[in-house]
C-alpha cells in the first residue's frame, strides 16, 4: 500500500515536471518585458547611474540590500557570540 | 602552512588585491561589481594576510584595526544615507543626484563611458556597504583563525 502510494506520488511529480518543462517559454523571450525596458530607458535619469544593475540593487530595490546587510550583520554577531567563550578561556 | 613561498607571494599579491577591491567599491556605479563584491575582494586580500602569517604576527597586525567599529559604521552609514531621502521624499530616495556635491554631478544621458563624479547616493551606499562587508568577512576569518586553530599553530 505504501509502495503504491509512493509510486503514484513519484509518477505524478515526474509528469508535473515534464509538463512544466515542455510548456516553458523559449529562452530570451520573457512574457512581460515592460519592466526591463523601463529600467534600461529611465535608470540614467532617475537613479543617476550608468550601471543599471547598481541602480536596481541600490535604488529601485534598496530594501533588498538593506536586508542583505542585516543578514551579514546577524551572521557576524552570531559567530562572535558563539565563539567568544573559547576566546575568553585562553587568557 | 607559512612557508617562505606563501609569505613572499602574499607580500606581492595582497596590496594588489586590496587596491582592486577598493577600485570595485569606488566604481560600483560605473562598472560591474559594487559594494558587496568589492568588500568581498578586499576581505579576501585581508584573509590572505591572515592565513599567510603565524599567530603572533596576525595579532600584532590586527590589534589596532577597528573591525567591529567599521562594521557598525557601515550599517549606520547605510541607514543614515537612506534617511537623507526622508527630507521630503521616501526612504533611500536619491537626493544627492544633480546637486553638485561630491558624486553629485548630473549623469549624461545616452551611451557614454561613465564619469566617476556621478551617481548621487549610490556611490556613498556602495562605500558604506563595502566597509561593512570587508569588516564582517574579515572578522569572521580572524575569529576562526585565532580561536579554532590555536592548538595547531605549528602546521
Amino acid at each position: 500500500m505504501r509502495r503504491a502510494l509512493g509510486l503514484f506520488a513519484f509518477l505524478s511529480f515526474v509528469i508535473f515536471l515534464l509538463a512544466a518543462a515542455i510548456s516553458l517559454r523559449p529562452f530570451g523571450e520573457p512574457p512581460h518585458a515592460e519592466m526591463d525596458t523601463y529600467f534600461i530607458e529611465h535608470a540614467q535619469e532617475e537613479a543617476s547611474a550608468n550601471n543599471v544593475v547598481t541602480s536596481v540593487v541600490f535604488d529601485y530595490r534598496g530594501f533588498d540590500t538593506l536586508g542583505e546587510a542585516t543578514v551579514l550583520f546577524t551572521a557576524v554577531s552570531g559567530v562572535l557570540m558563539a565563539l567568544r567563550h573559547y576566546g575568553g578561556k585562553e587568557k | 602552512m607559512t612557508t617562505a613561498i606563501i609569505r613572499t607571494t602574499t607580500k606581492i599579491l595582497a596590496p594588489l588585491i586590496l587596491v582592486f577591491g577598493s577600485y570595485i567599491i569606488l566604481h560600483g556605479h560605473l562598472t560591474p561589481g559594487g559594494g558587496f563584491q568589492g568588500g568581498a575582494v578586499f576581505a579576501s586580500g585581508l584573509a590572505l594576510l591572515i592565513v599567510a602569517n603565524n599567530k603572533e604576527k596576525v595579532k600584532e597586525l590586527f590589534d589596532k584595526v577597528p573591525l567591529s567599529q567599521l562594521e557598525s559604521l557601515g550599517a549606520l552609514g547605510f541607514l543614515g544615507i537612506g534617511a537623507l531621502g526622508l527630507m521630503g521624499y521616501t526612504f533611500l530616495k536619491n537626493v544627492i543626484a544633480d546637486s553638485g556635491f561630491l558624486f553629485g554631478a548630473p549623469t549624461p544621458k545616452g551611451i557614454n563611458p561613465g564619469y566617476l563624479n556621478t551617481g548621487g547616493t549610490l556611490s556613498y551606499l556602495n562605500i558604506f556597504v563595502g566597509t561593512k562587508v570587508l569588516a564582517g568577512l574579515t572578522s569572521i576569518v580572524l575569529i576562526f583563525f585565532l580561536i579554532l586553530r590555536r592548538e595547531r599553530d605549528e602546521w
